[in-house]
């Protein structure tokens, strides 16, 4: 609670990070950002897919002969193709440069571990670790994440886009009580 | 009209900058908002702080009343708007799995590359999960279990207007409702379990002006594209026609039967010809590897979603006895967004005059009949497409010396029959298609 205090003191002063914007203003002007994609190039935003890239991209560079071996692997760094040169990638690299831009901004560009005020950064960081394999072994499943199947799929009114939406918030509420102990 | 199409630059520097900048866009938005904020995202789930519900509900509604609307007005074409197709199992479980994911974690991929980008420790650490949970899932894809569910329970392209048999436009209408009612319940939830704030003390009525405005704006949208609807088929074809300059008028769809003899010889595109003839007209005689199809089952959106999965070096051929029947066919799947069709020219009766049957298969009738979409020959028995005619010879030869006279715009003239010795007329190549085009365009 010192802590949060201590933060809108900051904020208030002008030297801490500044408050995030109304959630309904920021859904607009991502329903906007979308659309664009969608007027642009035909297809929604996407995260997961461009991160399977850069994992061959990793895998290529510590064993080529088993990329080529390996059938998504090979798909996309197969020989002499490069993982990297594809649009999903160039997606990923503005969505974090964005999200600095924005960081920078706003100051909240900082060294830190959010967590819940019961557990310490050590498990945080581990379960952060944890929870990413879980979510990204699942986005492969179900062939997109949420901003690729959820968010650009929803949009475009996909029943299967729905259907894994209300999958996730479901899988998220049944555990949220078995796990309160990390965030409240 | 867009999506414009940007796979023609694939490749390109400006392609590329394309992307980027959308993802930027992207990032900037979802910082914006506080997703990289792990606390925030997690308190979605103990009904506290709402903010995921809101900012992705909110961008869905938008953006599928934007791309509704475009396309309502004829400036996007729906048909060409890439949707994830549903596998409704991998999609339910690889769900439920990420619900997991998200809350042990606290972030799904897209956010957390926000969190690493403003150096929050907690997101980097989950952003290299993430990059292990996909190697993990591209070791061991090739186990015929897991790759025998990931194909498993495959609707392709389906919109939920389809599956509610409604127009889509009501859909939406439903959505910005059902949007609003969730937006009030988050409203509630935020005030009772996140500020604490009693029951009895709370305000129900909507009192913020500006979000009541906002919904206001969402229902006039839905009620607008309830009544607007999309545009038919036929609106689309004329738009289509108007955009490309490719009119049944203009007789430019038309391709010459020798041309179609050329295309089905060639194994770097992928030829589909489609016959609509009744069935016994079918079995007398048909072109190798066609397909006969009722022009209901044409009509039929299971069968126009198959010719839209086509890769891109396809080409569709539609084939009636004469032209008329084809060429309502042609107007139909152009009109529902079917790329590459193309008509051939004089139909069956053409193509059996330029490459004819065996005199003792099929008699030609001595004049022509009444009605263009009878067939013009009588078989003895049904050979389908078990005879030359069916699947005559490719090979082609430029014109001799001196022969400049027979060619037509650089067309090729065809070696005669083999057989009848009849001379195949010199034609024009009409059929424009990518060759061996990348389909999703990302190997640069």
């Amino acid at each position: 609670m010192k802590a949060l205090c201590a933060r809108e003191v900051a904020m208030s002063s002008g030297k801490g990070p500044r408050a995030h914007i109304n959630p309904y203003v920021a859904g607009v002007l991502l329903g906007v950002v979308l659309f664009a994609a969608f007027m642009l190039t035909g297809a929604g935003l996407g995260a997961s897919g461009a991160v399977s890239n850069v994992q061959t991209a990793v895998m290529k560079v510590v064993a080529q002969d088993h990329v080529d071996r390996t059938r998504i692997l090979a798909e996309k760094g197969g020989g002499e193709r490069n993982p990297l040169f594809d649009p999903s990638v160039f997606m990923l690299l503005g969505t974090f440069l964005g999200g600095l831009a924005s960081g920078l901004i706003n100051r909240r560009v900082r060294p830190e571990v959010r967590k819940g005020p019961r557990i310490s950064n050590g498990t945080r960081l581990i379960l952060a670790l944890v929870g990413g394999a879980i979510m990204g072994y699942g986005a492969r499943i179900s062939r997109g994440c949420t901003s690729g199947q959820a968010l650009s799929g929803g949009a475009v009114l996909s029943a299967g886009s729905f259907a894994f939406m209300f999958a996730v918030f479901a899988g998220g509420y049944l555990l949220a009580w078995f796990v309160r102990r990390l965030w409240v | 009209m867009a999506p414009w199409h940007i796979s023609e630059i694939a490749g390109t520097i400006p392609y590329y900058l394309v992307f980027l900048g959308l993802g930027f866009a992207f990032g900037f938005v979802l910082e914006l908002a506080g997703f990289g904020d792990s606390r925030k995202l997690a308190g979605q789930f103990y009904l506290r702080e709402m903010t995921v519900l809101k900012v992705m509900f909110t961008g869905i509604v938008v953006a599928a009343g934007l791309v509704l609307l475009a396309s309502s007005v004829g400036l996007l074409d729906f048909d060409r708007v890439f949707v994830p197709p549903t596998f409704l199992a991998p999609g339910i479980i690889g769900g439920l799995i990420m619900g997991v994911g998200f809350i042990v974690g606290g972030f799904c991929p897209g956010t957390s590359v926000v969190a690493a980008s403003t150096l929050k420790l907690d997101g980097v650490m989950f952003l290299l999960g993430v990059v292990l949970g996909i190697g993990v899932f591209n070791e061991t894809f090739s186990a015929d279990s897991l790759t025998q569910f990931w194909y498993s329970t495959s609707f392709g392209r389906m919109t939920l207007d389809e599956v509610f048999g409604i127009p889509i436009g009501v859909v939406f209408l439903l959505l910005a409702v059902m949007a609003i009612v969730m937006f009030y319940g988050a409203e509630l939830s935020e005030a009772f379990f996140g500020r604490r704030v009693a029951a009895s003390e709370m305000k129900y009525k909507p009192s913020n002006k500006f979000y009541m405005a906002g919904a206001g704006m969402l229902v006039a949208l839905g009620l607008f594209l309830t009544v607007n609807g999309q545009p038919s088929p036929d609106e689309k074809y004329m738009k289509a026609a108007l955009a490309s300059g490719v009119t049944v008028d203009n007789r430019d769809p038309y391709v010459s039967p020798a041309e179609v003899v050329e295309w089905l010889w060639d194994t770097s595109v992928y030829v589909t010809v489609i016959d609509i003839r009744t069935e016994s007209d079918f079995n007398d005689f048909n072109i190798y590897g066609s397909k006969r199809v009722d022009i209901k089952e044409l009509e039929s959106e299971p069968f126009v979603r198959q010719l839209k999965a086509l890769p891109e070096n396809s080409i569709v051929f539609l084939v009636s006895n004469g032209e008329r029947m084809a060429t309502d066919a042609y107007r139909i799947l152009v009109g529902r967004g079917v790329a590459n069709v193309y008509i051939i020219e004089g139909g069956i009766n053409n193509w059996l005059s330029i490459y004819p049957p065996a005199s003792e298969v099929a008699k030609r009738l001595p004049e022509i009949p009444e009605d263009e979409e009878r067939l013009r020959y009588v078989f003895e028995r049904s050979v389908g497409s078990g005879c030359y005619a069916a699947h005559p010879d490719g090979g082609f030869v430029e014109p001799p010396l001196g022969g400049k006279a027979e060619m037509v715009n650089g067309g090729r003239l065809a070696r005669p029959n083999p057989l009848s010795g009849v001379a195949v007329p010199p034609h024009e190549k009409k059929v424009k298609v990518k060759k061996k085009a990348g389909v999703s365009g990302g190997c640069g």
